[in-house]
């Protein structure tokens, strides 16, 4: 039997006012300083390195979002690294929270379903992350024009709007993962902590347990060991195993999408080299198509975990 | 005869193995005060929930204004106004902003949402905090609040679970008040409580919860004649000549004792103060005082569960 009327209804308003709360926190403003100081100062690395070498490059404006100059990471592995934080801050008590303040059952008697909420509350999300990694994307576009002079092409600007969607889609992940968490777990603390526990897993260890395990599931083969060369067998291993990890999903889709002559995002024999020019660049449609798959994979995961906190929290009991 | 405006038959919720509502069967009438009474963790929660579709019913059928909450639940949900248990508001926001955030939800254009928001709060006397952070409110005007939104729905219905639970007296009598004048307007009250004489206060008609049943209903009076035997006692002061004998024939009561010489405490089912007075009169007698005692819930409440409690020892034995 259908329920009647439709269950969106009411996701709007929940949007807007969780948006505006978003917006408008204290949490919200700290996240947002973490992000922009961190990312000035790898920006501001970048560009000097740029100064200094006047090569030829078709494709200065990438050049800023990747480029790095130790001790600072580029600033695409900073946004890897702190969006998780940003996503997990925006999502870690969004339903305990209200559980325990006692507003939930009053919001749910009022007519809506809790689809509504849900949907509400990660758009709200999901909103507040595009808007400031827009603003921060707008800022550092504009400082590399104002920095290096040179006006980017139809090409890279193309590149640049993947990377941004991208990424926002990267941020989608983790914000499902901490609302999930955040309907599982009765305390948002144990949620905050649980989400941060796996962002540390995902950033930290595991890409360093993966080929630990891909070793242990497909032992290296001494012939190969004695030519110097990865067992075929356990790279393909090691792969699969760390592009678990949304991180390492999103790391690969930046490569394709941020320097063009990236061909492959995985091991290659040499005989699929042949004929290739190396360091030449890909077409925009090309690099887009070998980060299609991760980019998918990161779809999927938004998908999974926000399904599953969707189920749970349909079965869920209100009452405190 | 009024429209039963909520009607559950065999109403049951199970938790896994765990039966916490078992069975109950209930009527309300339109423009009735129903009250909900029996210990903590004795189902009372969880029977508003099924009525609100809030949570599943395992067994048995309900209907809420003529529709099923499981599966109309905005229809049901739209003429029903609910005040949980503690009641909680975003205490970042203010009253109206609060109160504007539920009008937004209900689907209320902006127009008539500032209005009844206005109307709500001045009924339930919060005016003067209308622009204050809810953080800042006390727990009293926090159930004022939440009575304000049930108010600005103009719900048909109005479930209230533990309305004045931890307020202080002061506060519990003017939320009593409150919703009185809530009745006064038609509305359907459904009040849930441990609390007894608040729902002696209010209450047309009361069910007491047991573990999950129901296991007494109907209005005080009735109650303390089923447990009590007799629910009034009046006590008779005066003088004269066979008043014992003339008291105890008057009917409705059934026993009379003389507690001192010119003081008789009668038993009756219902105020027999007029015959009383009539009967010392006639008799010649000089009455000097007349008084009843009305049946408290609380008496019922306990010599119930007294008297349960002793037959499930008995039984054990």
């Amino acid at each position: 039997m259908r329920r009647e009327g439709s269950p969106f209804q009411g996701t709007g308003t929940v949007l807007v006012k969780e948006l505006a709360d978003h917006l408008s926190s204290v949490r919200m403003r700290v996240l947002e300083w973490l992000i922009v100081l961190t990312a000035a100062a790898a920006l501001y690395g970048a560009i000097d390195t740029l100064r200094q070498s006047t090569a030829e490059d078709p494709f200065l404006l990438l050049r800023i979002f990747t480029v790095e100059r130790s001790p600072l990471p580029s600033f695409v592995t900073i946004l890897g690294f702190l969006i998780p934080l940003m996503a997990i801050g925006l999502g870690f008590d969004a339903i305990n929270g209200e559980h325990n303040r006692g507003t939930l059952s009053r919001i749910l008697s009022q007519p809506i379903y809790r689809d509504a909420l849900l949907a509400g509350k990660f758009l709200a999300g999901l909103g507040t992350i595009a808007i400031s990694l827009t603003a921060l994307w707008l800022l550092v576009v504009g400082l590399g024009l104002l920095l290096l002079g040179v006006p980017p092409g139809g090409e890279e600007v193309l590149r640049a709007l993947a990377f941004l969607c991208v990424t926002i889609l990267y941020a989608g992940v983790w914000l499902a993962l901490a609302m999930l968490l955040s309907v599982i777990l009765r305390s948002p603390a144990s949620a905050a902590l649980v989400a941060l526990g796996l962002w540390l897993l995902f950033m930290v260890l595991w890409p360093m347990l993966g080929p630990a395990l891909a070793q242990v599931i497909a032992p290296p083969d001494p012939q190969y060991a004695l030519l110097g060369l990865p067992t075929p067998e356990t790279l393909e291993w090691q792969q699969r195993l760390l592009r678990v990890s949304p991180n390492y999903l999103f790391g690969e889709a930046m490569l394709a999408i941020l320097s063009p002559s990236t061909r492959a995002l995985g091991p290659v024999f040499l005989e699929q080299l042949q004929g290739a020019v190396m360091g030449a660049p890909l077409p925009v449609l090309q690099s887009l198509m070998l980060a299609w798959p991760q980019t998918v994979g990161l779809i999927a995961a938004v998908i999974v975990l926000f399904t599953a906190g969707y189920v749970l929290f349909q079965r869920q009991e209100v009452r405190a | 005869m009024n429209p039963q405006v909520i009607s559950a038959h065999g109403l049951t919720k199970r938790y896994g193995q765990v039966e916490v509502v078992k069975g109950i069967d209930l009527e309300l009438a339109k423009g009735e005060t129903f009250g909900l009474l029996g210990p903590n963790g004795a189902g009372k929660t969880t029977t508003i929930l099924m009525m609100l579709g809030l949570t599943d019913i395992s067994a048995g059928e309900i209907r809420v204004l003529g529709h099923d909450p499981a599966r109309e639940p905005l229809t049901v949900k739209r003429r029903v106004g609910y005040l949980p248990d503690s009641v909680g508001f975003y205490e970042h926001l203010t009253a109206i902003e609060n109160l504007a955030y539920s009008g937004k939800l209900m689907g209320l254009s902006p127009q008539e949402r500032d209005r009844r928001i206005g109307a709500a709060l001045a009924r339930v006397r919060l005016t003067d905090a209308a622009g204050k952070k809810v953080g800042t409110f006390s727990r009293g005007m926090r159930q004022r609040l939440g009575l304000a939104e049930v108010i600005m729905k103009r719900a048909e219905i109005a479930i209230l679970d533990e309305p004045t639970s931890g307020l202080d007296p002061q506060s519990t009598l003017e939320f009593l008040d409150l919703i009185r004048e809530l009745k006064s307007d038609g509305v359907t009250i459904l009040l849930s409580s441990h609390l007894l004489d608040q729902v002696q206060r209010v209450c047309d008609r009361v069910a007491l919860f047991k573990d999950g049943r129901i296991v007494l209903a109907g209005s005080v009076g009735e109650l303390a004649r089923q447990v009590l035997g007799s629910g009034f006692s009046v006590e008779v002061e005066a003088e004269g000549e066979g008043l014992e004998a003339r008291l105890a024939a008057i009917s409705g009561v059934s026993s009379v004792r003389r507690t001192s010489p010119t003081c008789y405490r009668l038993s009756a089912d219902r105020d027999v103060r007029p015959d009383a007075a009539r009967a010392v009169v006639a008799a010649n007698g000089a009455l000097t005082r007349l008084s009843v005692d009305e049946p408290s819930l609380e008496a019922i409440y306990t010599r119930y569960f007294q008297q349960t409690d002793k037959t499930e020892v008995r039984d054990a034995a």
